[in-house]
């Protein structure tokens, strides 16, 4: 029944995994349940089968009783069966004669009962060692991997992702859905804990981006479609229009000075409405690229076809073209980062604290806009009627640690609301008051920033904030917006007015994320963010081969953590350009001609592409390379004319006997 | 009294009475009365469930509108009880000044029925005679209790009239002008009339309490 | 939303009425004025035939499993009427009927204690179709509409600006009948017959229910605030929904008034009166003879002239 026309020899291993799978199934009596099947050589039980001396005990064992299959009972193949795929080749063996068998995820894990858990383990290997007996030797094909990484998202995590990409010589494209990059990062004034101005720290990063030789920077572009697989990835880019030739525009102003509108009028998105602007604008001064562009919504010349068109009369490059059309580019490259960011809690979904109702209730990314020297009021805290508050609520948590909305502590926001209090006292001298049910500061130097706030006299008061309203209860409440807390450290219900209240809100998932995600054939968790591969050891990988993730789009987290997570990802792309090819899992499935009809069921089902019709021999054909695995075809193929390495008839149908052997 | 020290551990609170005649308090809880089986009991009636995932935030106690009176907030009766201090909360008078009004059950971001959990222990502090007995508001609630079961329905007249006389029975006199003017108004009638099928309703009422050795 | 299920035989919509101990005493306005609405408007409704104490918040004080079955005993003798939406206009018996149906439904424990003291006592279990627990202003706003209401008024309003109080049990914890932060079917439902309203801010601040009968000095103090609000927002009048925060807000003004506030005489009016009146039901059938406070522009605003009629 093997290969070499001689008896099937199998060795068995139960490993113990110390308690994980010891604690519940008896390790023991697996093992020697083992002993008693057919063509089992040699059965035992170990700790630590994935130890070095657990792996050098298969690699004596198929030499001393010429084993010509290993069975490994222990946890899920995703963690270990790499490891002792490679243990059983050094041994001499074709790695594909091993085979795994999980008594943790699905025994010990999921199992109370002793004396049950350890039936289904030896029912589970009672399956195994009928399956292995027709495993088949096969080899693993390489394919090359494509030089080129794609960076999506052009926040800080992309940034630094691209730099560090671009300046190790890879080549780097870097696509961002707004017209500039920078991200959110971009709008902050100061950064905590050091109170470094973003812009400044941030700006140089946006012009090495600019003019590196190895980065393709395209802005107001997006993702439209992938295929392909690992270190052969075709992606369609769909490039918006702004309707400004980017290589002409110099971002001198000028056409937005001769807009036919002479005061800005429209809401500025930049700054969440708390600013205007003309049709024609810069996201902001530093936009990079410095190129203007062009709001179809609210320029005349797209509302009605009539418009004296002076701004493109300013410009002496001719570099504004109201018939510029998207237009799709095509790309190869090897490895894709992304790092698509998070999007500030939608506060709309919680209607406790009157925001969009008193007109000086503010989110805290309206507030940053508000401090920045470059935003709507320059810098001094102006509110929206005009005055400027003597006191002011900030209100820790919103949208986080709720099972109403976001059930996730969102990581950043007790660390910037501190960095808005120190700011807003600074610019304004108003009485600041912090809500707050948890004072979450565990970075470096964190703890000592919450220290200086302390000392600065900011109030800090354990409470989540139920209602910000405007009903008073005593004179000195008029005109303001009163917020009712319990102070729990003091242990009493206060009430504080207050002339602005801000909204720590916290971080969600894009509001798109899903078709995002979907777009790049990766997981999300239950919470909507990016799945990285594993939590502690792998958090830039994901499960899919050749897609890693940075930044915000991975889960909530500020700019330290961000770039390194940036430059873990840049490091992962840079392997496997490096490296230079990846070996492929050789479970491909593959036409047997003699029994094809022609039929073509299989060809439209592939989700990979993989399957050709040869119209000269009239049969499907498989693409190995392209080919994942899926067993689509397989299962479909009306005349089961279509087989799969490793999921052979044979294989699956003896393993369902061998379960099903004491029912 | 005055002066005498005690070295054997004392109820909490304790009074220390000192010589120069001041009394001072002494507070120390013993992990000996806190009581972490009753405290899971308690998260198995319905609405109680998630108690545990309580953080404390104090949102409760911010939205209450009776906060202000009570002796220990929602919040802080949310965290005796999750420790097991059994007594102090069913002596509480904060259970009784619960006005049902689900602002807390609303706010709450873990979704803890408080108003549930305070009417399970209003139920246990009358169960185990632990409620300030001259407050009226279990006085009325037992009052309702007894006239609902014996009649089916509830005279507004009677309950009051039943209620003011076992807490506070000069009261009533005060009460006669606004009397008046709901005579006058027609909106009180002394009259009473129960249901027609009230053995019925009593059989039902009963059959529902068998098998409970305390009630709810 | 649900479905309109309450069809008797014919098709006709039919409500099944629970009014609840108030309606029948303190509240008799409430149940005067919901009847003579529900008739102008052509809604077929019936009172459930020996209806029993829905409990309030006090049965619920003593014991749990007998409260659930107190509320549930209604629902079976609606069920066995053949009603699928049983109305009830008190906030209170609203939530205590709605929180049995809810719990019968989500708690496997309480449904079989339910249904088997029920049967024991030749009821039927309410099972896995209990009648839905519905509120009036719910029922006017869905099954009505503002538009239908608009059509249907035939008096101009007379008086001065409302505040539309909502309280708590009917918003809170279940917001079908409004929306628990910020309900607005009342002012949609008052604009549209032609009623002003004011924003008011405390539209759900609770009154103190019936501790203001118990702890008195309390809950006068949470009416004080609700009534010094709707003033200061411009309101001359509050309607309501619920006969105990009627009652809280209207008996006790003489105490405010002796204490901080001269001038104090607001009229608190129950939802269905207002409707009533501009639907052309008269002054005894809305029970407003039976108001203790704002005696004086209740006389004003709902004096019948006979010129007037508003097409």
């Amino acid at each position: 029944m093997s290969d070499n026309g001689g008896a099937v020899r199998i060795g068995v291993y139960v490993c113990h995994c110390g308690t994980n799978i010891a604690g519940v199934v008896d390790c023991r009596a697996v093992a020697e349940y083992g002993a008693t099947l057919p063509n089992v050589v040699i059965s035992r039980d170990y700790k630590y089968m994935c130890s070095d001396p657990g792996q050098e005990l298969i690699q004596q064992d198929v030499a001393a009783h010429k084993l010509n299959r290993v069975i490994v009972a222990s946890c899920s193949p995703l963690l270990h069966e790499q490891t002792f795929r490679s243990a059983v080749a050094k041994a001499g063996l074709n790695p594909f004669y091993f085979h795994m068998v999980n008594l943790r995820e699905h025994v010990s894990w999921v199992h109370e009962s002793r004396t049950e858990a350890t039936r289904k383990a030896q029912d589970l290997l009672r399956a195994a060692v009928r399956r292995v007996v027709f495993h088949r030797p096969l080899e693993r094909h390489s394919v090359g991997i494509h030089p080129g990484v794609l960076v999506v998202g052009g926040g800080i995590a992309g940034i630094h992702a691209a730099l560090t990409l671009a300046n190790a010589g890879k080549k780097v494209y870097l696509v961002e859905r707004e017209a500039t990059i920078g991200g959110y990062m971009a709008k902050f004034d100061k950064t905590f804990p050091t109170l470094d101005c973003a812009a400044c720290i941030l700006t140089p990063k946006m012009s090495q981006v600019k003019s590196h030789p190895n980065i393709t920077l395209w802005t107001y572009s997006e993702v439209a479609h992938v295929d392909g697989f690992v270190g052969n990835f075709t992606v369609k880019v769909l490039r918006k229009p702004r309707y400004v030739l980017e290589d002409l525009c110099s971002g001198c102003l000028q056409c937005v000075e001769a807009c036919v509108y002479k005061q800005p009028k429209f809401s500025d998105e930049f700054n969440y409405g708390l600013g205007k602007r003309k049709p024609i604008y810069m996201p902001f001064p530093q936009a990079t690229p410095p190129v203007v562009l062009i709001d179809p919504e609210t320029c005349i010349q797209f509302k009605s076809g009539r418009c004296k068109q002076t701004c493109l009369q300013a410009c002496d490059r001719q570099a504004i073209s109201f018939e510029q059309k998207q237009f799709t580019e095509e790309i190869k490259v090897g490895a894709i980062i992304l790092t698509t960011g998070a999007q500030p809690f939608d506060v709309s979904k919680t209607p406790y604290y009157g925001y969009g109702v008193y007109p000086n209730v503010y989110t805290s990314l309206e507030v940053e806009r508000l401090v920045n020297a470059s935003g709507p009021t320059g810098g001094e805290l102006i509110l929206r009627n005009g005055r400027k508050p003597q006191s002011v609520g900030i209100i820790h948590c919103v949208g986080s640690r709720d099972e109403n909305t976001n059930r996730w502590c969102s990581r950043v926001c007790c660390m910037y609301s501190l960095k808005l209090a120190h700011l807003i006292k600074e610019r304004s001298g108003a009485e600041v008051f912090n809500f707050y049910i948890d004072m979450r500061t565990p970075g470096k130097y964190f703890e000592e920033f919450y220290q200086r706030l302390l000392n600065e006299g900011v109030h800090f008061i354990r409470g989540r904030v139920a209602e910000v309203t405007d009903w008073v209860l005593d004179p000195s409440e008029e005109g303001k917006m009163v917020i009712r807390v319990e102070d729990t450290l003091i242990g009493t219900v206060r009430r504080i007015p207050v002339d602005m209240v801000v909204l720590s809100v916290g971080l969600e998932p894009h509001a798109d994320a899903q078709e995002v995600r979907r777009l790049f054939n990766i997981s999300c968790s239950t919470e909507g963010f990016f799945l990285e591969r594993h939590p502690k050891l792998a958090p830039v990988e994901t499960f899919t081969d050749g897609v890693f993730l940075a930044g915000c789009c991975q889960g909530p987290k500020d700019i330290p953590d961000t770039v390194a997570q940036a430059g873990a990802a840049a490091a992962e792309a840079m392997k496997l350009i490096d490296v230079g090819k990846v070996e492929m899992e050789p479970n491909t499935a593959y036409v047997v001609e003699e029994k094809c009809s022609g039929c073509r069921t299989c060809i439209p089902l592939c989700p990979y592409g993989a399957i050709t019709f040869v119209h000269d021999r009239n049969v499907a054909s498989i693409n190995e390379a392209l080919c994942k695995g899926c067993g689509t075809c397989v299962a479909a193929c009306p005349s089961g004319s279509i087989k799969q390495n490793l999921f052979e008839d044979e294989e699956i149908f003896s393993e369902v006997e061998g379960l099903l052997q004491t029912v | 009294m005055e002066g005498k020290i005690h070295f054997q551990p004392q109820e909490h609170p304790s009074k220390v009475y000192l010589q120069s005649g001041d009394i001072i308090s002494r507070k120390l809880r013993y992990q000996r009365e806190a009581d972490p089986v009753w405290a899971r009991k308690i998260t198995s009636h319905p609405g109680c469930e998630r108690l545990f995932s309580c953080i404390q935030c104090g949102t409760c106690s911010g939205t209450c509108p009776l906060s202000l009176y009570m002796d220990y907030t929602p919040r802080r009766i949310v965290a005796l009880v999750r420790e097991g201090f059994r007594k102090d909360v069913l002596r509480s008078q904060t259970i009784w000044l619960c006005a049902s009004c689900y602002s807390c059950a609303v706010h709450c971001p873990q979704n803890i029925e408080i108003t549930d959990l305070m009417y399970t222990l209003k139920r246990e502090a009358i169960q185990s005679h632990l409620f300030p007995k001259r407050f009226p508001i279990p006085v009325l609630a037992r009052e309702f209790y007894e006239l609902v079961r014996r009649h089916g329905r509830n005279s507004e007249f009677w309950l009051v009239l039943r209620m003011m006389l076992k807490t506070n029975p000069l009261g009533l006199l005060g009460m006669a002008k606004t009397g008046w003017s709901l005579i006058r108004t027609g909106r009180m009638s002394l009259k009473f009339e129960g249901i027609q099928q009230i053995r019925q309703l009593q059989a039902a009422l009963e059959a529902a309490q068998e098998g409970n050795n305390h009630a709810g | 939303m649900p479905a309109d299920r309450s069809h008797n035989g014919d098709g006709a919509k039919k409500y099944v009425y629970y009014p609840g101990c108030s309606l029948k005493s303190t509240g008799l306005a409430y149940e005067e004025s919901f009847l003579a609405v529900f008739q102008l408007l052509d809604l077929p409704f019936e009172e459930l035939p020996d209806w029993n104490c829905c409990g309030a918040t006090s049965y619920m004080d003593i014991e749990e499993d007998s409260a659930f079955v107190l509320a549930a005993r209604n629902l079976s003798l609606a069920k066995s009427s053949g009603a699928t939406d049983i109305l009830a206009p008190c906030s209170a018996c609203y939530l205590v009927l709605r929180k049995a149906e809810d719990y019968h439904r989500r708690y496997p424990v309480i449904r079989e204690k339910v249904d088997a003291a029920l049967k024991r006592a030749r009821l039927e279990p309410l099972a896995d179709n209990c009648p839905h627990v519905r509120h009036p202003l719910e029922v006017l706003y869905n099954d009505v509409g503002p538009e239908r209401l608009r059509a249907k008024v035939s008096r101009r309003w007379e008086g001065g600006p409302i505040a539309c109080y909502y309280g708590c049990q009917v918003v809170r914890p279940y917001g079908e009948v409004d929306n628990p932060v910020n309900p607005v079917r009342m002012e949609e439902l008052l604009e549209a017959a032609g009623i002003p309203t004011i924003e008011y801010g405390l539209k759900t601040k609770c009154c103190g229910g019936s501790l203001t009968g118990t702890i008195h000095e309390v809950g006068l103090r949470l009416n004080y605030v609700l009534l010094k609000d709707a003033h200061r927002r411009g309101a001359q009048a509050v309607v309501t929904i619920c006969p105990l925060c009627q009652f809280n807000l209207d008996v006790y003004q003489n105490e405010i008034r002796k204490d901080t506030w001269p001038s104090l005489d607001m009229p608190i009016l129950y939802l269905t009166q207002v409707l009533g009146w501009v639907l052309g039901a008269d002054f005894q059938a809305l029970g407003l003879h039976r108001s203790v406070s704002g005696r004086k522009l209740i006389r004003e605003w709902f004096s019948r002239k006979e010129e007037e009629s508003y097409v």
